[in-house]
């Protein structure tokens, strides 16, 4: 019985979460449509929330590109197909790295964030004085961060692309001896401008999956300090989670067996 | 008979096995300065919240005007709500603003007044609690007694019909509890406004309140002027205003 009694709590909790998610999403949905939008608290969360996540997306797609090549390079030069390379690297990159890593690293970085900000002003009433005077949080603090992160996602994810490709032929070219024609041409041949925009479509999914979680952490918070560092460890793990699970079933419908 | 803005009816409500208010009823009168006294934990601020329709009651209804605010969408709340204002305990200032843009945020965004008019009007609520000097300050850069009266400027900015004060002089030197007390007394007298007060400060309740309710064990046990709260034969009563330890509230 209480192995029954856990699983059912389990997958109430489950239901009710992804509800909450749901409601949430419908409410900022509804905000957008209307137009109902903080234009300048928007661009100032693009700011702290892309431009600000560069460098480190900047390091780790550099140096993702960079051991994609180098294990690739070694095998493919000893069998004597290394002008693959560019194609193998970019491949990887666009399709599924770039914005996967990218996503993982901004949801580390961002998701955390946003629900460490949402938790405590949660817990010093902040969220109920925005309340009181009659407006609505959602419209206030959800809204600008979800469609800043629509915005910016992509961007760093195209960024994240391009810089990987540049690490990745680098190393090409002085680890293995692979000129960069020959990488650019292989390169080319490998992904199309549609794989691009799909690999924009997943990063568009992935941006509101890190911010929608990571409101809900955050507006869902109880319990003071412990309860926002709480939610911020849950913003971050569900977030990757869900991130891992949309990709996948993403890569299934956006380019099933190809 | 004077006439009622706002009225708990019946009100019950619980925090999972805590109940917070049984079957409480009140008035609040309009034009008059009602403060609720009660142990801690009592739920006096839970009656602030329900009076705001941040918190729904498990049973009976909550009126404010002839508005039922437990049972209406959250958009016609907000219309309700834009006449109400909540002074919060800790000042609940949003950190990332200035105390000038917390103070105008329900100008600039209920109004359409011009930036010069929402300055002029926001310097005059700092300046009516002494914090006219505070407008570019961030809230990290005040006390907790500055903090109280900046969140008490947001409260009063909009003028609202209904104030609602939870604990405005709880943490404040005597010259500013003084200070917060008069400019309550005083707003009333200005505006014809109504407010709620919860308070601890018996002697700051003595000098503003028309009404006194006390809350005891979830219901309002007395409710009265001041001289008839004084007055009060209710052993509960009595022992709460004396601060004695010796009485019927088990401490």
């Amino acid at each position: 019985m209480k192995m029954l009694d856990r699983v059912g709590r389990a997958t109430t909790d489950l239901l009710e979460y992804a509800g909450g998610i749901a409601m949430l999403a419908g409410e900022s949905g509804s905000f957008l449509l209307r137009m109902r939008i903080r234009f300048v608290e928007t661009i100032e969360q693009c700011y702290f929330l892309g431009v600000q996540s560069v460098m480190i997306v900047i390091l780790t797609s550099l140096f993702t590109g960079m051991v994609i090549s180098l294990e690739s390079a070694v095998q493919a030069v000893q069998f004597g197909v290394g002008s693959l390379v560019g194609g193998a690297v970019t491949f990887a990159s666009v399709r599924e790295l770039g914005p996967m890593l990218t996503a993982v690293v901004v949801a580390g970085r961002v998701g955390s964030a946003i629900a460490a900000e949402l938790g405590s002003m949660v817990v010093t009433e902040q969220i109920e004085a925005l309340t009181s005077m009659g407006l609505e949080p959602v419209r206030f603090l959800v809204v600008p961060r979800l469609l800043s992160m629509v915005v910016m996602l992509p961007l760093l994810t195209v960024f994240a692309d391009v810089v990987s490709i540049l690490g990745g032929m680098w190393i090409a070219q002085t680890y293995a001896h692979i000129s960069t024609d020959s990488f650019i041409a292989s390169a080319r041949q490998a992904i199309g401008f549609e794989d691009v925009l799909k690999g924009i479509v997943k990063s568009i999914v992935f941006a509101i999956v890190i911010a929608l979680v990571g409101a809900y952490q955050g507006l869902s918070t109880r319990g003071g300090a412990a309860g926002v560092g709480k939610a911020t460890t849950g913003a971050v793990v569900i977030s990757i989670i869900m991130i891992f699970v949309s990709n996948f079933v993403l890569s299934f419908v956006l380019f099933g067996g190809n | 008979m004077p006439n009622v803005i706002a009225r708990l009816d019946d009100v019950s409500l619980s925090y999972g096995d805590r109940v917070i208010l049984r079957n409480c009823s009140l008035d609040i009168v309009e034009g008059a300065i009602t403060c609720i006294i009660g142990l801690s934990g009592a739920g006096k601020s839970t009656i602030l919240r329900l009076l705001d329709g941040l918190r729904k009651p498990d049973a009976g209804h909550v009126y404010v005007r002839d508005h039922d605010v437990c049972h209406m969408p959250e958009s016609a709340l907000n219309e309700v709500r834009r006449r109400i204002s909540l002074s919060f305990q800790f000042a609940a200032l949003l950190d990332s603003l200035t105390v000038g843009a917390n103070v105008s945020l329900p100008l600039r965004e209920h109004t359409q007044l011009s930036d010069a008019e929402i300055r002029k009007i926001v310097l005059d609520a700092l300046e009516s609690v002494g914090l006219g000097h505070t407008f570019d300050s961030m809230p990290s850069e005040l006390s907790g007694g500055m903090l109280k009266r900046a969140g008490f400027a947001r409260a009063i900015v909009t003028r609202p019909e209904l104030v609602l004060y939870d604990e405005p002089t709880t943490g404040l030197d005597p010259i500013v509890t003084h200070l917060i007390t008069d400019t309550i007394v005083r707003l009333r007298q200005k505006l014809n406004g109504t407010a709620v007060v919860i308070s601890h400060d018996l002697q700051s309740i003595y000098m503003m309140a028309d009404y006194v309710a006390m809350l005891f064990e979830g219901a309002i046990i007395a409710y009265g002027t001041v001289d008839e709260i004084k007055r009060s034969i209710n052993p509960i009563v009595q022992q709460f205003i004396q601060g004695s330890e010796v009485g019927p509230i088990p401490i």
